[in-house]
């Protein structure tokens, strides 16, 4: 597919897929996902639009209703990659017997616990397979569906509620799993990690890039929840610009196994300044926790620099 | 004419599988029930079928792709045992409450543990309760004609539910046995093109499936999937009636064996039934003693009028169980029948023998002392316990 300019206005005007009226929170990431994803889609191209379960799909399809102006299938929490290659599977084999002329594309939706947990066998499964499909992982960092339980995305030292911060806890003990990776060694085609920067403009030709590469394709959306994070709904585009000046959560992608950083922060920002917006690292900033920070950012910055190599 | 061959069972169901070229088929390994998917990928990597084969990472996944495909439009199948369909668990449910026709070749195992490969009904007894039509085979001939007779089932309109054509692993899965095959043509047009009405692929109508439903709404699902079990009921005798035109083999919900006239009948399930009938032969032959069979074809769902009316006229019945609920009382089938008989007002002595476990091999002597103890409760009207165990080691295995 040919790649225009990016035009915000015009990509904003692009008719919405998600429809509005269904009961995801004020300020929620992944609704913002899911939207910026399916607007790169072609006006006139048909979608079968997957779903584990999770906040986005309780809130999206409550039956009798559902928000998807497409085809949808949710089926339960970790298969939305295998259910997808059957879907993927079913329209290859009756395109070739004539029964429908269409195109079709494939997308599905998890959240990190979906994706990185619970589902990473069947997602693994899918991508080793090579579906043309894309799986777009909507990452709040913790299972937010059922309260904010702790998922291997979670930062290190987040307060959840099964690793709350407490007398003798700083939060979550390990650091987070590093899940494009992974799916980039599974040498799928399009590999792309984002967030949402001002305009959409990474997460939107990513999104196209992931819908039209044949093949399989992985999008990790770093995409905030305020309630699991806590912070006021309005803050949520800041934090997302601070998790990239801090290269928490660098912009990058794999593209035929060739990874490519899109976004390098002048004057990288310390990691205070994403971790202080958030209720869930506000231990971190007690007297007694400050060598935590220090080690925070050491994590940051091996990886970052780990990010770089692979770049260069 | 008729084919004359001699398959395997799972080569019966692999070469009923090509015949009627599904769209389809994830599977994952397990035995005994591999050698199905390794037929159909034969069959694929030939040419000789349509079919598309995922090759899931596990059974969870290839009940997960079955029902993304059955939702796409395409007629989807899988096949699986044990602990394969114990994966699936969470998945048969899900097919059930969609509404979709998959067909699902289970070759009967023993469930995990300890760890076994061989024969019993734990692993479809246990998914039950899941929404599917369960029907059971004992011969290769049989699990040859449910399969091709799960289609037009699962996907007549009154019913569209997903069904499980089981057979015993290894007895009749690995058994060779002759078999008459139907002509390809004429499965073809016994099973019919498929042709679903609402599917996520339809460029006319956009579809949701798998929604989240609150109590307002999730019992009269469960609702639904009722009538279409007991609307199946129809639609199975209908389907036999239909097979029977084609190839003057007769079925039904179950199979009675010599009980014309029987005063002590067997009630039982699979491959086990033909050692029965060698014993009922026997018995007859040697003592005239009036003894029966009935041999369960469908168990979901549960014929349980036409149960009670078999059972009307013998004086005992011994119903076998070959897996176990651990409710401490019954069997999964001695549960039902004995709720049969119950509501039929019946005065049937019954007990319930639990037998085969694990693939135990049960005998003509087995089911001898079997009728003879069924002799004595219709003689003494005692029944020493709600259930039996037939050929466990010694006393000790009783011991907890």
């Amino acid at each position: 597919m040919e790649q225009t300019a990016y035009n915000f206005k015009e990509v904003m005007s692009k008719p919405e897929r998600l429809a509005p009226g269904h009961r995801m929170c004020a300020g929620c990431g992944g609704t913002i996902t899911v939207r910026t994803v399916l607007r790169a889609l072609e006006e006139g191209d048909k979608a079968v639009i997957g779903n584990a379960t999770g906040c986005l799909e309780v809130s999206s399809f409550m039956y009798p209703y559902t928000a998807y102006e497409d085809s949808y299938i949710h089926n339960a929490f970790e298969n939305a990659g295998a259910t997808l290659s059957g879907v993927e599977t079913a329209y290859h084999v009756l395109k070739k017997k004539g029964k429908i002329k269409d195109n079709f594309k494939f997308i599905t939706f998890g959240g990190d616990g979906g994706t990185y947990d619970i589902g990473f066998q069947s997602l693994s499964g899918a991508m080793e397979r090579g579906h043309d499909m894309v799986y777009v992982c909507y990452d709040n960092g913790a299972y937010m569906n059922t309260g904010t339980q702790r998922s291997s995305a979670t930062p290190q030292y987040a307060d959840t509620t099964t690793t709350p911060a407490g007398k003798v806890s700083a939060g979550k003990v390990q650091v987070r799993k590093d899940l494009a990776a992974i799916i980039a060694e599974h040498h799928v085609p399009y590999v792309g990690q984002s967030t949402f920067t001002s305009n959409f403009k990474d997460l939107y030709t990513k999104a196209q890039k992931a819908i039209y590469t044949p093949g399989a394709a992985f999008l990790n959306v770093m995409s905030p929840c305020p309630r699991g994070w806590g912070y006021e709904p309005g803050e949520i585009m800041n934090i997302c610009k601070m998790a990239m000046e801090t290269c928490y959560w660098p912009l990058f992608e794999v593209v035929e196994g060739k990874w490519i950083l899109n976004y390098e922060p002048k004057n990288k920002m310390p990691i205070e300044e994403f971790l202080k917006p958030q209720r869930r690292f506000r231990h971190l900033f007690r007297k007694e926790n400050e060598e935590l920070i220090g080690k925070f950012q050491k994590e940051i910055d091996r990886r970052w620099e780990e990010l770089k190599n692979k770049c260069s | 004419m008729a084919i004359r061959e001699r398959l395997s069972g799972n080569e019966a169901v692999a070469y009923a599988i090509k015949q009627v070229n599904p769209d389809v088929m994830p599977a994952f390994p397990i035995t005994p029930s591999t050698e199905i998917p390794q037929y159909v990928a034969n069959y694929i990597a030939n040419g000789e079928i349509d079919t598309e084969f995922i090759h899931v990472e596990s059974e969870h996944s290839a009940m997960s792709a079955t029902i993304g495909a059955s939702a796409a439009g395409a007629r989807a199948i899988t096949a699986t045992s044990s602990c394969g369909m114990a994966l699936m668990w969470e998945e048969l449910y899900v097919a059930a409450s969609n509404r979709l026709p998959i067909v699902l070749a289970l070759v009967n195992r023993a469930l995990s543990g300890p760890i076994n490969i061989n024969a019993d009904h734990s692993d479809s007894m246990g998914a039950r309760d899941s929404g599917w039509i369960q029907i059971y085979a004992e011969s290769n001939q049989e699990v040859y004609d449910n399969f091709i007779q799960a289609f037009p089932i699962a996907e007549d309109k009154r019913v569209h539910l997903p069904v499980m054509v089981c057979q015993d692993g290894f007895i009749t899965s690995h058994g060779v046995e002759n078999i008459l095959l139907v002509e390809d043509d004429r499965v073809k047009s016994f099973v019919g093109e498929y042709e679903p009405e609402h599917y996520l692929l339809n460029p006319e109508e956009k579809m949701a499936v798998g929604p989240y439903a609150v109590s307002n709404y999730y019992m009269e699902t469960k609702r639904a999937q009722r009538q279409a079990m007991i609307q199946a009921r129809a639609v199975i005798l209908e389907t036999a009636a239909r097979f029977e035109e084609m190839t003057g083999r007769k079925y039904g919900f179950f199979e009675e064996y010599q009980m014309e006239d029987a005063e002590y009948a067997v009630v039982i399930i699979g491959s086990a039934a033909g050692t029965c009938k060698a014993a009922i032969n026997e018995i007859r032959n040697t003592t005239g003693k009036k003894v029966g069979l009935i041999k369960i074809r469908v168990f979901r769902p549960f014929p349980e009028e036409e149960i009670a009316r078999a059972l009307s006229g013998v004086k005992a019945a011994a119903i076998m169980d070959r897996s176990e609920m651990f409710s401490a009382t019954s069997g999964p089938l001695g549960a039902e029948v004995r709720a049969a008989l119950y509501q039929a007002r019946s005065e049937v002595e019954v007990v319930n023998y639990f037998y085969g476990l694990g693939g135990r091999d049960i005998t003509v002597s087995d089911f001898k002392v079997v009728y003879e103890n069924l002799e004595t409760i219709a003689r003494t009207h005692v029944v020493t316990g709600m259930y039996e165990y037939i050929g466990l080691r010694s006393e000790q295995s009783e011991e907890v």
